[in-house]
Protein backbone atom coordinates (compact mmCIF):
# COMPACT_ATOMS: atom_id res chain seq x y z
CA UNK A 1 0.00 0.00 0.00
CA UNK A 2 2.65 2.77 0.86
CA UNK A 3 4.25 1.44 -2.16
CA UNK A 4 0.70 2.78 -3.70
CA UNK A 5 1.19 5.67 -2.38
CA UNK A 6 4.86 6.43 -3.65
CA UNK A 7 3.49 5.93 -7.25
CA UNK A 8 1.19 8.59 -7.02
CA UNK A 9 3.60 11.03 -5.29
CA UNK A 10 6.40 10.03 -8.11
CA UNK A 11 3.59 10.61 -10.96
CA UNK A 12 2.00 13.54 -9.32
CA UNK A 13 5.29 14.90 -9.07
CA UNK A 14 6.62 14.09 -12.49
CA UNK A 15 3.26 15.84 -14.29
CA UNK A 16 3.78 19.26 -12.07
CA UNK A 17 7.28 19.08 -13.17
CA UNK A 18 6.53 18.89 -16.83
CA UNK A 19 3.76 21.38 -16.43
CA UNK A 20 6.08 23.59 -14.85
CA UNK A 21 7.79 23.57 -17.74
CA UNK A 22 5.23 24.23 -20.37
CA UNK A 23 4.03 27.23 -17.82
CA UNK A 24 7.91 28.76 -18.46
CA UNK A 25 6.91 29.11 -22.19
CA UNK A 26 3.66 30.88 -21.48
CA UNK A 27 5.40 33.10 -19.10
CA UNK A 28 8.13 33.87 -21.29
CA UNK A 29 5.84 35.18 -23.65
CA UNK A 30 4.13 37.20 -20.84
CA UNK A 31 7.39 38.95 -19.50
CA UNK A 32 7.98 39.74 -23.06
CA UNK A 33 4.79 41.35 -23.83
CA UNK A 34 4.85 43.20 -20.25
CA UNK A 35 8.56 43.86 -20.73
CA UNK A 36 8.20 45.70 -24.11
CA UNK A 37 4.57 47.48 -22.63
CA UNK A 38 6.35 48.88 -19.54
CA UNK A 39 9.75 49.98 -21.02
CA UNK A 40 7.73 51.96 -23.64
CA UNK A 41 5.61 54.25 -20.95
CA UNK A 42 8.13 56.68 -21.22
CA UNK A 43 7.69 57.52 -24.98
CA UNK A 44 3.86 56.48 -24.69
CA UNK A 45 3.62 59.07 -22.37
CA UNK A 46 5.35 61.52 -24.25
CA UNK A 47 4.34 60.89 -27.85
CA UNK A 48 1.42 58.82 -27.66
CA UNK A 49 0.15 57.28 -30.94
CA UNK A 50 1.96 60.03 -32.61
CA UNK A 51 5.09 57.92 -32.42
CA UNK A 52 3.94 55.76 -34.98
CA UNK A 53 2.64 58.84 -37.58
CA UNK A 54 5.81 60.92 -37.14
CA UNK A 55 8.36 61.32 -39.59
CA UNK A 56 11.40 62.35 -37.60
CA UNK A 57 13.27 60.11 -35.74
CA UNK A 58 16.31 62.59 -34.28
CA UNK A 59 17.82 61.38 -30.67
CA UNK A 60 19.59 64.63 -30.43
CA UNK A 61 16.47 67.13 -30.32
CA UNK A 62 14.87 63.83 -28.35
CA UNK A 63 12.22 64.00 -31.78
CA UNK A 64 10.92 60.51 -31.73
CA UNK A 65 8.85 59.10 -34.74
CA UNK A 66 9.01 55.81 -36.24
CA UNK A 67 7.27 55.97 -39.63
CA UNK A 68 10.85 56.58 -41.46
CA UNK A 69 11.27 52.93 -39.10
CA UNK A 70 7.93 51.44 -40.56
CA UNK A 71 8.32 52.41 -43.79
CA UNK A 72 12.25 50.78 -44.21
CA UNK A 73 10.61 47.87 -43.02
CA UNK A 74 7.64 47.63 -44.98
CA UNK A 75 9.65 48.52 -48.40
CA UNK A 76 12.51 46.23 -47.80
CA UNK A 77 10.38 43.17 -46.87
CA UNK A 78 8.37 44.47 -50.01
CA UNK A 79 11.07 43.87 -52.03
CA UNK A 80 12.07 40.50 -50.45
CA UNK A 81 8.83 39.02 -50.68
CA UNK A 82 8.94 40.17 -55.08
CA UNK A 83 12.17 38.32 -54.94
CA UNK A 84 11.71 35.39 -53.04
CA UNK A 85 8.01 34.72 -53.50
CA UNK A 86 7.83 33.66 -57.38
CA UNK A 87 11.72 31.83 -56.28
CA UNK A 88 10.43 29.98 -53.41
CA UNK A 89 7.30 29.02 -55.37
CA UNK A 90 9.51 27.68 -58.22
CA UNK A 91 11.98 25.53 -55.45
CA UNK A 92 8.39 24.03 -54.11
CA UNK A 93 6.87 23.20 -57.64
CA UNK A 94 10.12 21.73 -58.56
CA UNK A 95 10.93 19.61 -55.32
CA UNK A 96 7.24 18.32 -54.52
CA UNK A 97 6.10 17.76 -58.17
CA UNK A 98 9.12 17.59 -60.92
CA UNK A 99 12.21 16.70 -59.32
CA UNK A 100 14.08 13.11 -59.64
CA UNK A 101 13.09 11.54 -56.37
CA UNK A 102 17.18 11.29 -56.27
CA UNK A 103 17.28 14.82 -56.68
CA UNK A 104 15.14 15.68 -53.79
CA UNK A 105 16.98 14.86 -50.72
CA UNK A 106 19.85 16.56 -52.17
CA UNK A 107 18.76 19.83 -53.17
CA UNK A 108 16.08 20.19 -49.98
CA UNK A 109 19.48 19.89 -48.15
CA UNK A 110 21.03 22.57 -49.91
CA UNK A 111 17.74 25.13 -49.88
CA UNK A 112 18.04 24.17 -45.82
CA UNK A 113 21.29 25.14 -45.70
CA UNK A 114 20.82 28.65 -46.71
CA UNK A 115 18.92 28.71 -43.60
CA UNK A 116 21.77 27.09 -41.19
CA UNK A 117 23.82 30.02 -42.57
CA UNK A 118 23.86 32.95 -39.75
CA UNK A 119 22.25 36.15 -40.30
CA UNK A 120 25.70 37.89 -39.21
CA UNK A 121 27.35 35.97 -42.30
CA UNK A 122 24.83 36.91 -44.69
CA UNK A 123 25.90 40.21 -43.48
CA UNK A 124 29.86 40.06 -43.74
CA UNK A 125 28.87 38.54 -46.93
CA UNK A 126 26.63 41.94 -48.05
CA UNK A 127 28.81 44.21 -47.35
CA UNK A 128 31.76 42.39 -49.13
CA UNK A 129 30.26 40.74 -52.08
CA UNK A 130 26.61 41.61 -52.77
CA UNK A 131 26.71 45.79 -51.66
CA UNK A 132 29.61 46.07 -54.52
CA UNK A 133 27.95 44.29 -57.14
CA UNK A 134 24.91 46.34 -56.61
CA UNK A 135 26.50 49.47 -56.58
CA UNK A 136 28.18 48.82 -59.98
CA UNK A 137 25.89 46.14 -62.07
CA UNK A 138 22.57 45.82 -60.61
CA UNK A 139 21.85 50.00 -59.85
CA UNK A 140 23.19 51.43 -62.95
CA UNK A 141 21.19 48.50 -64.79
CA UNK A 142 17.64 49.37 -63.36
CA UNK A 143 18.60 53.03 -63.64
CA UNK A 144 19.10 52.81 -67.45
CA UNK A 145 16.42 50.76 -68.36
CA UNK A 146 13.72 52.04 -65.39
CA UNK A 147 15.43 55.35 -64.29
CA UNK A 148 12.58 56.90 -65.36
CA UNK A 149 10.34 55.34 -62.74
CA UNK A 150 10.53 57.49 -59.52
CA UNK A 151 11.80 54.15 -57.88
CA UNK A 152 14.99 53.86 -59.73
CA UNK A 153 16.78 57.00 -59.03
CA UNK A 154 19.82 58.88 -57.28
CA UNK A 155 23.28 57.97 -56.36
CA UNK A 156 24.78 54.78 -57.20
CA UNK A 157 25.43 53.80 -52.93
CA UNK A 158 25.26 50.14 -52.87
CA UNK A 159 23.83 50.02 -49.80
CA UNK A 160 20.49 50.81 -49.17
CA UNK A 161 17.08 49.48 -49.74
CA UNK A 162 17.81 47.59 -52.58
CA UNK A 163 20.54 45.48 -51.24
CA UNK A 164 18.68 44.88 -47.68
CA UNK A 165 15.47 43.50 -49.75
CA UNK A 166 17.84 41.21 -51.88
CA UNK A 167 20.11 40.45 -49.23
CA UNK A 168 16.18 39.64 -47.02
CA UNK A 169 14.75 37.68 -50.16
CA UNK A 170 17.98 35.24 -49.93
CA UNK A 171 17.17 35.07 -46.41
CA UNK A 172 13.53 33.88 -46.40
CA UNK A 173 13.51 31.98 -49.75
CA UNK A 174 14.32 28.60 -47.65
CA UNK A 175 11.27 29.10 -44.81
CA UNK A 176 8.84 30.14 -48.18
CA UNK A 177 10.22 26.98 -50.13
CA UNK A 178 10.14 24.50 -47.36
CA UNK A 179 6.72 25.38 -45.73
CA UNK A 180 4.82 25.62 -49.28
CA UNK A 181 6.68 22.19 -50.57
CA UNK A 182 5.46 20.47 -47.72
CA UNK A 183 1.23 22.11 -48.50
CA UNK A 184 2.21 20.73 -51.91
CA UNK A 185 2.80 17.30 -50.30
CA UNK A 186 -0.28 17.11 -48.45
CA UNK A 187 -2.39 18.20 -51.61
CA UNK A 188 -3.51 14.62 -51.93
CA UNK A 189 -2.51 12.41 -54.84
CA UNK A 190 -6.15 11.83 -56.33
CA UNK A 191 -6.16 15.48 -57.08
CA UNK A 192 -3.27 15.33 -59.56
CA UNK A 193 -4.82 11.88 -60.60
CA UNK A 194 -7.85 13.17 -61.72
CA UNK A 195 -6.81 16.08 -64.09
CA UNK A 196 -3.86 13.75 -65.27
CA UNK A 197 -6.85 11.03 -66.47
CA UNK A 198 -8.44 13.91 -67.79
CA UNK A 199 -5.14 14.24 -70.43
CA UNK A 200 -3.93 17.40 -68.94
CA UNK A 201 -0.07 18.16 -68.98
CA UNK A 202 2.08 17.91 -65.84
CA UNK A 203 1.89 22.03 -65.91
CA UNK A 204 -1.75 22.09 -66.28
CA UNK A 205 -2.36 19.58 -63.53
CA UNK A 206 -0.35 21.60 -61.19
CA UNK A 207 -1.73 25.02 -62.48
CA UNK A 208 -5.35 24.12 -62.07
CA UNK A 209 -5.82 21.04 -59.71
CA UNK A 210 -2.61 21.60 -57.17
CA UNK A 211 -1.65 24.91 -56.51
CA UNK A 212 -5.95 26.13 -56.13
CA UNK A 213 -5.82 23.50 -53.87
CA UNK A 214 -3.19 24.41 -51.66
CA UNK A 215 -3.74 28.36 -52.05
CA UNK A 216 -4.65 29.29 -48.20
CA UNK A 217 -1.27 26.82 -47.24
CA UNK A 218 0.98 28.70 -49.67
CA UNK A 219 -0.10 32.29 -48.40
CA UNK A 220 0.90 31.02 -45.06
CA UNK A 221 4.12 30.60 -46.15
CA UNK A 222 4.46 33.63 -47.87
CA UNK A 223 3.06 35.38 -45.09
CA UNK A 224 5.57 33.16 -42.29
CA UNK A 225 8.37 34.67 -45.10
CA UNK A 226 6.98 38.23 -44.48
CA UNK A 227 7.31 37.92 -40.66
CA UNK A 228 10.80 36.50 -40.99
CA UNK A 229 11.54 39.15 -43.55
CA UNK A 230 10.52 41.82 -40.90
CA UNK A 231 11.90 40.80 -37.85
CA UNK A 232 15.42 40.26 -39.86
CA UNK A 233 18.10 42.19 -38.06
CA UNK A 234 21.45 41.49 -38.00
CA UNK A 235 21.85 41.34 -42.15
CA UNK A 236 19.29 44.27 -42.47
CA UNK A 237 21.61 46.52 -40.58
CA UNK A 238 24.93 45.92 -41.95
CA UNK A 239 23.54 46.43 -45.57
CA UNK A 240 20.29 49.14 -45.22
CA UNK A 241 22.77 52.16 -44.76
CA UNK A 242 21.24 53.27 -41.36
CA UNK A 243 19.44 56.26 -42.02
CA UNK A 244 15.83 56.67 -40.77
CA UNK A 245 14.36 58.96 -43.77
CA UNK A 246 11.38 58.44 -46.30
CA UNK A 247 12.25 58.66 -49.83
CA UNK A 248 10.57 56.63 -53.12
CA UNK A 249 14.21 55.48 -54.32
CA UNK A 250 14.80 51.86 -53.67
CA UNK A 251 18.76 53.08 -53.88
CA UNK A 252 18.59 55.37 -51.01
CA UNK A 253 19.99 54.42 -47.57
CA UNK A 254 16.95 53.20 -44.98
CA UNK A 255 16.35 51.79 -41.73
CA UNK A 256 14.27 49.43 -40.14
CA UNK A 257 12.44 49.03 -36.62
CA UNK A 258 14.71 46.07 -36.04
CA UNK A 259 18.02 48.00 -37.60
CA UNK A 260 17.44 50.61 -35.41
CA UNK A 261 17.48 48.79 -32.53
CA UNK A 262 20.50 47.30 -33.51
CA UNK A 263 22.27 50.36 -33.90
CA UNK A 264 21.25 52.54 -31.06
CA UNK A 265 20.02 50.31 -28.37
CA UNK A 266 23.40 50.11 -26.51
CA UNK A 267 24.33 53.45 -27.06
CA UNK A 268 21.03 55.22 -25.87
CA UNK A 269 22.46 57.20 -22.40
CA UNK A 270 18.55 59.01 -22.37
CA UNK A 271 15.94 57.17 -21.06
CA UNK A 272 13.57 59.06 -23.67
CA UNK A 273 15.74 57.83 -26.78
CA UNK A 274 15.52 53.82 -24.65
CA UNK A 275 12.01 53.89 -23.99
CA UNK A 276 11.62 55.60 -27.67
CA UNK A 277 13.65 52.01 -28.96
CA UNK A 278 11.62 49.55 -27.03
CA UNK A 279 8.39 51.07 -28.12
CA UNK A 280 9.67 50.60 -31.62
CA UNK A 281 10.03 46.97 -30.16
CA UNK A 282 6.73 46.73 -29.62
CA UNK A 283 5.59 47.53 -32.43
CA UNK A 284 7.56 45.09 -34.09
CA UNK A 285 6.50 42.30 -31.78
CA UNK A 286 2.44 43.08 -31.77
CA UNK A 287 3.02 43.10 -35.97
CA UNK A 288 5.47 39.83 -36.54
CA UNK A 289 2.77 37.84 -33.96
CA UNK A 290 -0.01 38.67 -35.74
CA UNK A 291 1.64 37.84 -39.01
CA UNK A 292 2.65 34.62 -37.13
CA UNK A 293 -0.66 33.57 -36.07
CA UNK A 294 -2.39 34.62 -39.37
CA UNK A 295 0.64 32.38 -41.20
CA UNK A 296 0.30 29.23 -39.04
CA UNK A 297 -3.73 29.07 -38.85
CA UNK A 298 -3.14 29.34 -42.71
CA UNK A 299 -0.64 26.38 -42.84
CA UNK A 300 -3.37 24.15 -40.47
CA UNK A 301 -5.56 24.41 -42.20
CA UNK A 302 -4.55 23.33 -45.09
CA UNK A 303 -2.87 20.57 -43.36
CA UNK A 304 -6.18 19.62 -41.74
CA UNK A 305 -8.23 19.85 -44.79
CA UNK A 306 -5.90 18.08 -46.68
CA UNK A 307 -5.14 15.63 -43.79
CA UNK A 308 -8.75 14.98 -43.41
CA UNK A 309 -9.42 14.44 -47.27
CA UNK A 310 -6.38 12.53 -47.40
CA UNK A 311 -7.97 9.80 -45.26
CA UNK A 312 -11.16 9.49 -46.81
CA UNK B 1 -6.04 23.74 -84.71
CA UNK B 2 -6.47 21.06 -82.05
CA UNK B 3 -2.15 20.38 -82.92
CA UNK B 4 -1.55 23.76 -82.69
CA UNK B 5 -2.85 23.94 -79.27
CA UNK B 6 -1.02 21.16 -78.14
CA UNK B 7 2.01 22.37 -79.32
CA UNK B 8 1.46 25.55 -76.96
CA UNK B 9 0.36 23.02 -73.96
CA UNK B 10 3.36 21.06 -74.45
CA UNK B 11 5.07 24.30 -74.47
CA UNK B 12 4.12 25.85 -71.44
CA UNK B 13 4.65 22.45 -69.92
CA UNK B 14 8.25 22.79 -70.84
CA UNK B 15 8.84 26.44 -70.29
CA UNK B 16 7.35 26.13 -66.47
CA UNK B 17 9.43 22.83 -65.77
CA UNK B 18 12.74 24.70 -67.06
CA UNK B 19 11.22 28.08 -64.34
CA UNK B 20 11.10 25.78 -61.84
CA UNK B 21 14.50 23.97 -62.41
CA UNK B 22 15.82 27.94 -63.52
CA UNK B 23 14.38 29.19 -59.93
CA UNK B 24 15.69 26.19 -57.92
CA UNK B 25 18.89 26.85 -59.38
CA UNK B 26 19.28 30.72 -58.40
CA UNK B 27 18.51 30.44 -55.13
CA UNK B 28 21.49 27.96 -54.89
CA UNK B 29 23.92 30.24 -56.47
CA UNK B 30 24.03 33.37 -53.15
CA UNK B 31 24.60 29.47 -51.19
CA UNK B 32 27.65 28.83 -53.48
CA UNK B 33 28.80 32.19 -53.70
CA UNK B 34 28.68 32.69 -49.65
CA UNK B 35 30.51 29.63 -48.91
CA UNK B 36 33.08 30.23 -51.28
CA UNK B 37 33.87 33.80 -50.20
CA UNK B 38 33.76 32.48 -46.30
CA UNK B 39 36.19 29.44 -47.11
CA UNK B 40 38.67 31.16 -49.19
CA UNK B 41 38.52 34.79 -47.65
CA UNK B 42 38.55 33.07 -44.12
CA UNK B 43 41.33 30.71 -44.69
CA UNK B 44 43.60 33.23 -45.13
CA UNK B 45 43.12 34.68 -41.83
CA UNK B 46 43.24 31.54 -40.06
CA UNK B 47 46.34 30.58 -38.13
CA UNK B 48 47.86 29.59 -35.31
CA UNK B 49 47.24 33.31 -33.69
CA UNK B 50 43.61 33.56 -34.80
CA UNK B 51 43.10 30.55 -32.20
CA UNK B 52 45.52 31.73 -29.44
CA UNK B 53 45.74 35.15 -29.22
CA UNK B 54 43.46 37.98 -27.62
CA UNK B 55 42.26 40.64 -30.45
CA UNK B 56 44.49 43.47 -31.09
CA UNK B 57 43.80 47.04 -30.79
CA UNK B 58 43.00 49.00 -34.09
CA UNK B 59 46.18 49.33 -36.16
CA UNK B 60 48.24 47.09 -34.61
CA UNK B 61 48.50 43.85 -36.85
CA UNK B 62 48.19 40.26 -36.11
CA UNK B 63 45.96 38.64 -32.88
CA UNK B 64 43.51 36.85 -33.16
CA UNK B 65 39.87 35.89 -31.73
CA UNK B 66 40.33 32.99 -29.35
CA UNK B 67 38.19 34.93 -26.67
CA UNK B 68 35.82 35.02 -28.83
CA UNK B 69 35.87 31.54 -30.03
CA UNK B 70 36.01 30.38 -26.20
CA UNK B 71 33.11 33.07 -25.54
CA UNK B 72 30.66 31.62 -28.38
CA UNK B 73 31.27 28.31 -27.05
CA UNK B 74 30.96 28.84 -22.95
CA UNK B 75 27.16 31.12 -24.16
CA UNK B 76 26.14 28.05 -26.21
CA UNK B 77 26.69 25.61 -24.01
CA UNK B 78 24.88 27.81 -21.08
CA UNK B 79 22.41 28.11 -23.02
CA UNK B 80 22.16 24.58 -23.81
CA UNK B 81 22.08 23.98 -20.13
CA UNK B 82 18.77 26.16 -19.07
CA UNK B 83 16.87 25.79 -22.75
CA UNK B 84 17.34 21.89 -23.28
CA UNK B 85 16.30 20.31 -20.69
CA UNK B 86 12.90 22.74 -19.69
CA UNK B 87 12.43 22.58 -23.59
CA UNK B 88 12.34 18.61 -23.12
CA UNK B 89 9.83 18.76 -20.22
CA UNK B 90 7.90 21.08 -21.55
CA UNK B 91 7.67 19.00 -24.90
CA UNK B 92 6.75 15.52 -22.45
CA UNK B 93 4.22 17.98 -21.12
CA UNK B 94 2.48 18.20 -24.79
CA UNK B 95 3.16 14.67 -25.81
CA UNK B 96 2.17 12.82 -22.72
CA UNK B 97 -0.25 14.83 -20.52
CA UNK B 98 -1.13 17.58 -22.46
CA UNK B 99 -5.08 17.72 -24.23
CA UNK B 100 -6.60 20.09 -22.72
CA UNK B 101 -7.04 24.25 -23.73
CA UNK B 102 -3.38 25.16 -22.15
CA UNK B 103 -1.30 22.41 -23.97
CA UNK B 104 -2.96 23.80 -26.84
CA UNK B 105 -1.71 27.47 -25.71
CA UNK B 106 1.59 26.12 -24.93
CA UNK B 107 1.59 24.80 -28.45
CA UNK B 108 0.65 27.30 -30.42
CA UNK B 109 2.47 29.65 -28.32
CA UNK B 110 5.43 27.70 -29.07
CA UNK B 111 5.00 27.50 -33.23
CA UNK B 112 4.13 31.88 -32.93
CA UNK B 113 7.31 31.99 -30.87
CA UNK B 114 9.71 30.93 -33.50
CA UNK B 115 9.31 33.42 -35.51
CA UNK B 116 9.68 36.21 -32.48
CA UNK B 117 12.61 38.19 -33.91
CA UNK B 118 15.42 37.13 -31.65
CA UNK B 119 16.63 41.25 -31.34
CA UNK B 120 12.88 41.49 -29.11
CA UNK B 121 14.54 38.87 -26.99
CA UNK B 122 17.39 40.91 -26.46
CA UNK B 123 15.57 44.12 -25.32
CA UNK B 124 13.43 41.95 -23.00
CA UNK B 125 16.66 40.51 -21.04
CA UNK B 126 18.44 43.74 -21.25
CA UNK B 127 15.24 45.32 -19.36
CA UNK B 128 14.62 42.23 -16.76
CA UNK B 129 18.37 41.37 -16.36
CA UNK B 130 21.03 43.56 -17.20
CA UNK B 131 18.90 46.41 -15.48
CA UNK B 132 18.49 44.10 -12.55
CA UNK B 133 21.78 42.84 -12.15
CA UNK B 134 23.45 46.26 -13.07
CA UNK B 135 25.83 44.36 -15.72
CA UNK B 136 25.85 42.83 -18.86
CA UNK B 137 27.12 39.43 -18.46
CA UNK B 138 27.43 36.09 -20.03
CA UNK B 139 24.48 34.97 -18.17
CA UNK B 140 21.92 37.24 -19.84
CA UNK B 141 23.21 35.97 -22.77
CA UNK B 142 23.17 32.51 -22.44
CA UNK B 143 19.49 33.16 -20.72
CA UNK B 144 18.31 34.95 -24.11
CA UNK B 145 19.83 32.55 -26.27
CA UNK B 146 18.13 29.70 -24.13
CA UNK B 147 14.59 31.77 -24.62
CA UNK B 148 15.15 31.21 -28.32
CA UNK B 149 15.84 27.51 -28.29
CA UNK B 150 13.10 26.81 -25.88
CA UNK B 151 10.23 27.00 -28.09
CA UNK B 152 12.48 24.61 -30.63
CA UNK B 153 13.69 21.66 -28.52
CA UNK B 154 10.18 21.57 -27.18
CA UNK B 155 8.41 21.61 -30.63
CA UNK B 156 10.59 18.39 -31.75
CA UNK B 157 10.00 16.52 -28.23
CA UNK B 158 7.00 16.98 -28.52
CA UNK B 159 6.64 15.40 -32.25
CA UNK B 160 9.42 12.78 -31.18
CA UNK B 161 7.45 11.37 -28.08
CA UNK B 162 3.75 11.48 -31.03
CA UNK B 163 5.73 9.28 -33.21
CA UNK B 164 6.45 6.44 -30.31
CA UNK B 165 3.59 4.07 -30.69
CA UNK B 166 1.23 3.32 -27.61
CA UNK B 167 1.45 0.19 -27.38
CA UNK B 168 5.08 0.27 -26.20
CA UNK B 169 3.45 3.07 -23.30
CA UNK B 170 0.74 0.35 -22.63
CA UNK B 171 3.24 -2.44 -22.39
CA UNK B 172 5.80 -0.46 -19.67
CA UNK B 173 2.42 0.43 -17.82
CA UNK B 174 1.36 -3.26 -17.96
CA UNK B 175 4.06 -4.58 -16.60
CA UNK B 176 3.89 -2.54 -13.56
CA UNK B 177 6.25 0.70 -14.24
CA UNK B 178 5.13 4.00 -13.21
CA UNK B 179 3.81 6.74 -15.44
CA UNK B 180 7.08 8.78 -14.99
CA UNK B 181 9.39 5.47 -15.40
CA UNK B 182 7.87 4.88 -18.33
CA UNK B 183 7.85 8.11 -19.72
CA UNK B 184 11.61 8.58 -18.73
CA UNK B 185 13.04 5.14 -19.53
CA UNK B 186 10.63 3.68 -22.24
CA UNK B 187 9.34 6.37 -24.13
CA UNK B 188 11.86 9.13 -24.11
CA UNK B 189 14.95 6.11 -24.76
CA UNK B 190 13.07 5.45 -27.96
CA UNK B 191 12.54 9.01 -28.79
CA UNK B 192 16.32 9.75 -28.28
CA UNK B 193 17.36 10.21 -31.59
CA UNK B 194 14.90 12.55 -32.63
CA UNK B 195 15.65 14.68 -29.25
CA UNK B 196 18.91 14.97 -29.72
CA UNK B 197 18.76 15.60 -33.41
CA UNK B 198 16.06 18.56 -32.48
CA UNK B 199 17.97 19.73 -29.45
CA UNK B 200 21.36 20.15 -31.63
CA UNK B 201 19.80 22.14 -34.55
CA UNK B 202 18.58 24.44 -31.96
CA UNK B 203 21.74 24.64 -30.66
CA UNK B 204 23.39 25.10 -34.49
CA UNK B 205 20.79 28.03 -34.76
CA UNK B 206 21.93 29.93 -31.74
CA UNK B 207 24.80 29.22 -32.11
CA UNK B 208 25.21 32.08 -34.89
CA UNK B 209 22.88 35.18 -32.89
CA UNK B 210 24.00 38.22 -32.70
CA UNK B 211 20.89 40.38 -32.22
CA UNK B 212 20.25 39.32 -28.37
CA UNK B 213 23.65 39.34 -27.46
CA UNK B 214 24.30 42.85 -28.71
CA UNK B 215 22.67 44.32 -25.44
CA UNK B 216 23.24 41.33 -22.73
CA UNK B 217 26.85 39.49 -23.12
CA UNK B 218 28.02 42.84 -24.83
CA UNK B 219 31.49 42.13 -26.17
CA UNK B 220 34.75 41.84 -24.58
CA UNK B 221 38.55 42.23 -25.64
CA UNK B 222 39.67 39.67 -23.09
CA UNK B 223 39.37 36.15 -21.95
CA UNK B 224 36.13 35.47 -20.21
CA UNK B 225 36.21 35.24 -16.89
CA UNK B 226 33.20 33.88 -15.52
CA UNK B 227 29.26 33.76 -16.17
CA UNK B 228 28.71 37.24 -14.32
CA UNK B 229 30.79 39.37 -16.42
CA UNK B 230 30.53 40.66 -20.30
CA UNK B 231 32.14 38.09 -22.89
CA UNK B 232 33.36 37.85 -26.45
CA UNK B 233 31.50 35.79 -29.11
CA UNK B 234 32.07 35.21 -32.78
CA UNK B 235 29.03 36.87 -33.98
CA UNK B 236 29.49 39.81 -32.31
CA UNK B 237 33.25 40.42 -33.32
CA UNK B 238 32.10 39.54 -36.77
CA UNK B 239 29.49 42.47 -37.25
CA UNK B 240 31.69 44.59 -35.17
CA UNK B 241 34.85 43.60 -37.47
CA UNK B 242 32.72 44.00 -40.58
CA UNK B 243 31.53 47.46 -39.78
CA UNK B 244 34.92 49.02 -39.53
CA UNK B 245 36.84 50.56 -42.40
CA UNK B 246 39.76 48.24 -41.42
CA UNK B 247 41.90 45.97 -43.63
CA UNK B 248 43.18 43.86 -40.91
CA UNK B 249 39.13 43.68 -39.03
CA UNK B 250 38.00 42.61 -42.09
CA UNK B 251 40.28 39.51 -42.62
CA UNK B 252 39.72 38.39 -39.20
CA UNK B 253 35.52 39.27 -40.03
CA UNK B 254 35.97 36.07 -42.04
CA UNK B 255 38.05 34.39 -40.56
CA UNK B 256 35.45 34.53 -37.61
CA UNK B 257 32.66 33.49 -39.96
CA UNK B 258 34.72 30.52 -41.38
CA UNK B 259 34.89 29.30 -37.86
CA UNK B 260 31.10 30.08 -37.19
CA UNK B 261 29.95 28.46 -40.18
CA UNK B 262 32.15 25.51 -39.76
CA UNK B 263 30.68 25.23 -35.77
CA UNK B 264 26.84 25.26 -37.20
CA UNK B 265 27.67 23.05 -40.05
CA UNK B 266 29.29 20.34 -37.65
CA UNK B 267 26.58 20.55 -35.68
CA UNK B 268 24.27 20.14 -38.19
CA UNK B 269 25.56 17.01 -39.32
CA UNK B 270 26.25 15.72 -35.88
CA UNK B 271 21.98 16.23 -35.97
CA UNK B 272 21.96 14.49 -38.85
CA UNK B 273 24.13 11.64 -37.70
CA UNK B 274 22.93 11.06 -34.44
CA UNK B 275 19.21 11.21 -35.41
CA UNK B 276 20.17 8.19 -37.70
CA UNK B 277 22.13 6.28 -35.01
CA UNK B 278 19.37 5.98 -32.38
CA UNK B 279 16.38 7.04 -34.47
CA UNK B 280 16.04 3.86 -36.67
CA UNK B 281 14.40 1.81 -33.85
CA UNK B 282 12.12 4.30 -32.74
CA UNK B 283 9.95 5.09 -35.37
CA UNK B 284 9.84 1.08 -36.45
Amino acid sequence: MPNHKNRQVGDGFFHGLTLLAALVMLGVVIIIALQLVKGSQPAYARFGLGFIMGSRWDPVHGQFGSLPLIYGTIVSSLIALLIAVPLSLGIAVYLAELAPSRLRGPVSFLVELLAAIPSVVYGLWGIFVLVPWIRTTVEPLLHRFLGWLPFFQGNFYGFGMLAAGVILAIMIIPTIAAVSREVLLAVPNTQREAMLALGATRWETIKMAVLPYGRSGLLGAVILGLGRAVGETMAVTMVIGNRPQISPSVFELGQTIASIIANEFSEAFDDLHLAALVMAGLVLFTVTLLLNVVARLLVWRTARIAGGAGKE
Amino acid sequence: MSGGRNYRRKFMNTLMFVLAMGATAVALVPLASILMYVVAKGLTALNWDFFTQLPRPVGQPGGGLGNAIIGTIILVVAASFIGIPVGILAGIYLAEFGRGRLAGLVRFICDVMTGIPSIIVGIVVYGTMVLAMKRFSALAGAVALAVIMLPLVTRTTEEMLRLVPNSLREASLALGATRWRTTLSIVLRSAMGGIITGSLLAVARIAGETAPLLFTALNSRYWPTGLLDRIASLPVYIYTYATTPYEEMHRLAWGAALVLVAMVMLTSIAARMAGRRFGGGGRQ
